[in-house]
């Protein structure tokens, strides 16, 4: 039987690059570019790197976002992946995390229906857009899973059941053995992602699209609407004051007048 | 909160269609106007309350809920997981302990903040939390739960929130409690918010600090408004934005907030409350994975959090050798070296130094910017230090815009030049005075 993984992956705005509109308040959104979430990228090659090693390896990648957002499934196939689902409907829209983590619990399901079981999910830590790391774990309880996050190290037993990780503490990390099925959350420290491949970019794409009704989600579970956290307001942090130029011919001159104005000001 | 259209003022206009974020509006049929309708609002709407000002006619007014909301009236007091290691209570938590109790007061006077404490053999750490304002303590102990595991503290918490009904959870955003937090809050089928930078419960609080700190318009928010959910405030969209989050039709309410954000009281020693002992109902079934080790790591401890000045580097430096000088100048100034979220990535440094959203949230008295731009995402972590300066070849880069003092030029010769003269500070203000 084929060692099925599922990668959960989600396209984002290139946070980096975005500018904030000064005048009016808000985002620039134009040129930026849509990326493939960086901790997701070493959810897929932490996938790739075991189906480097065994044969019968068959990864999954799902992801929840606008009909654009199938650019993200070419890239994962491109770098190795054999198939790609894109979970697409607007009513499931305007999720919180733990809307989302409904949304993708019944595309895991459904996946589940028309394939059999799974072995691993790997999902990235979190996303750059909302920071929030809460729908890998909360994935997992809707799939009534063991987790692990933050994981930094990854070995697999032979028998392909045993797995032991390196979760990433602030001071240090934490060696859990656990077995499979179960949800992985990953990071950087993980593994260095690979580039789409020449051969990859021009084969054959496996790339679905599901909508809410594919999924058979309950609608009442999804969505804006449905989400238990709602954006009550939201601003632009207020600008502060403009600060002091210090001046000096020399950069010694410039040291010195910084710390007259330190000293000054009574800050040293 | 409600939202009430008057039909007799109602121009069925729709202008208040624009102005909602959430699609809420919808027209009904009404015959007392020449357009024949009228707006309704429907299910969709958050009680973002935008439309209050965009309202031409004063036909949108804000309904206030008589005595709060009664489907809540069982949930009360504010819990604080109080997350222990190896029988040390988390900084964070003491810090979220003071947060809640000033939270908790601001709901009614008998609202309490309860520390929760999940471990085993750990009875003397309440005497901690209620020196630092706690004034209940949940005690829950099994020898199972000597170590954190997901799936037994998952358990454990959801269970005594099951029992005991609190009205607002918070935790860490630290390794554990952002593994932990969204476990829970999924099973109790609620919303978590995390990484919050502030924390309000009055509305007239709120106005406050969105007064004092941000640009946005509270002409809507009404300061007599008695409801008191908790409204969290964290950066979003990479910390480009700010958003204010609320949770308006489940409870508890849970956040997550990142260490050094709030503030410890002063300890009051001696100070004591009530411990109640909660009995896990907890086997080794409910357990599925195993900790075999858990190692310190020997890397150098950086403490940010708790820095009074930190000299940081990021791209400007050119290279990993430009911490060289960043290390020697955090030690002729008793700092601790910092970088930017480049200078990782690139691998001139650990990840332990990184200041910003993705890293450690900083508020030293003084913040030595060098080469560091100043990415949206990097003010998020250390906007809130006292003083900024910025030393860039860049004169128009970011960071210059939010520095106090701002040094234009080469830092490797500026730096040097500031080591030098730091020790004579005194007599070049003196100098300079004269």
């Amino acid at each position: 039987m084929a060692f099925n993984i599922i990668v959960c992956a989600k396209q984002v705005p290139d946070t980096n690059v975005i500018k904030i509109n000064p005048k009016t308040g808000t985002l620039i959104r134009d040129g930026v570019p849509s990326i493939l979430n960086h901790d997701d990228n070493n959810a897929l090659e932490e996938a790739l790197k075991i189906k480097d090693k065994y044969d019968d390896v068959h990864i999954t990648v799902i992801s929840m976002g606008p009909p654009q957002a199938s650019d993200l499934l070419f890239e994962c196939i491109a770098k190795g992946a054999d198939e790609g689902i894109l979970v697409s409907d607007r009513a499931v829209g305007g999720s919180d995390t733990w809307a989302t983590s409904n949304t993708l619990e019944a595309a895991v399901r459904k996946w589940v229906k028309e394939n059999g079981p799974y072995d691993i999910i790997f999902t990235g830590r979190q996303a750059i857009d909302g920071d929030t790391a809460q729908v890998g774990p909360q994935l997992a309880e809707k799939l009534d899973l063991p987790q692990v996050s933050y994981v930094e190290e990854f070995e697999m037993a032979e028998d392909r059941k045993t797995i032991t990780v390196k979760r990433q503490l602030e001071d240090g990390y934490e060696l859990i053995e656990l077995q499979t099925p179960c949800l992985l959350t990953t990071i950087k420290e993980l593994n260095t992602p690979r580039y789409m491949s020449v051969n990859g970019i021009f084969g054959a794409k496996d790339i679905k699209v599901w909508n809410a009704k594919d999924i058979e989600v309950d609608l009442t579970k999804v969505g804006l609407e449905a989400s238990p956290t709602n954006v009550f307001r939201s601003f632009t942090p207020a600008p502060k004051a403009p600060g002091m130029k210090i001046e000096g011919d020399t950069e010694n001159d410039l040291a010195k007048n910084l710390l007259i104005n330190l000293k000054g000001k009574h800050i040293i | 909160m409600a939202i009430e259209i008057l039909k007799e003022k109602c121009t069925g206009c729709g202008l208040c269609f624009k102005s909602c974020p959430y699609d809420a509006f919808e027209f009904e049929p009404y015959d007392g106007n020449k357009l024949k309708r009228v707006a309704k609002v429907n299910a969709k709407c958050s009680f973002c309350n935008q439309c209050l000002t965009a309202c031409k006619f004063g036909a949108i007014k804000e309904v206030q809920t008589a005595s709060g909301d009664d489907r809540f009236k069982d949930y009360k007091h504010i819990w604080v997981y109080a997350e222990q290691r190896h029988g040390k209570i988390q900084n964070v938590a003491l810090e979220l302990i003071g947060e809640g109790r000033k939270l908790a007061k601001d709901i009614s006077e008998d609202t309490q903040v309860c520390a929760v404490l999940v471990g085993d053999k750990i009875d003397h750490l309440a005497q901690e939390c209620f020196e630092y304002g706690a004034e209940k303590v949940y005690m829950i102990q099994d020898p199972l739960l000597e170590q954190y595991t997901t799936d037994g503290y998952t358990k454990v918490i959801y269970d005594a929130i099951q029992e005991f009904k609190p009205e607002i959870v918070l935790y860490g955003a630290t390794h554990i409690g952002r593994d932990l937090a969204p476990r829970i809050a999924a099973r109790c089928n609620t919303g978590l918010t995390a990484d919050c930078t502030h924390l309000d419960v009055k509305v007239s609080k709120y106005i406050e600090f969105a007064k004092a700190n941000t640009t946005l318009d509270t002409s809507t928010l009404d300061p007599n408004d008695p409801s008191t959910g908790i409204k969290q405030t964290r950066p979003a969209f990479g910390g480009n934005l700010m958003a204010t989050i609320i949770c308006p039709n489940t409870r508890p309410q849970m956040s997550t907030v990142r260490p050094g954000v709030m503030q410890k009281l002063e300890r009051v020693p001696g100070a004591t409350g009530e411990v109640v002992n909660v009995k896990p109902a907890i086997t080794k079934d409910d357990i599925h994975i195993t900790v075999k080790d858990v190692v310190k790591s020997a890397k150098e401890l950086v403490s940010l959090t708790d820095a009074k000045i930190i000299c940081s580097g990021g791209r400007g430096l050119g290279g990993p050798e430009g911490f060289n000088l960043i290390k020697e100048f955090a030690d002729k100034v008793g700092g601790v070296v910092g970088s930017s979220r480049a200078a990782v990535d690139a691998g001139w440094i650990d990840h332990s130094h990184q200041v910003g959203q993705t890293g450690t949230t900083v508020k030293p008295e003084i913040y030595f910017a060098c080469g560091i731009s100043g990415a949206i995402q990097h003010q998020a972590g250390m906007s809130g230090s006292k003083i900024i300066v910025a030393i860039n070849k860049d004169p128009d880069c970011p960071m210059m815009e939010i520095a106090d003092y701002g040094l234009v030029g080469d830092l490797y010769k500026i730096i040097p030049e500031i080591i030098k003269e730091w020790d004579n500070a005194e007599d070049l203000y003196d100098a300079s005075t004269r």
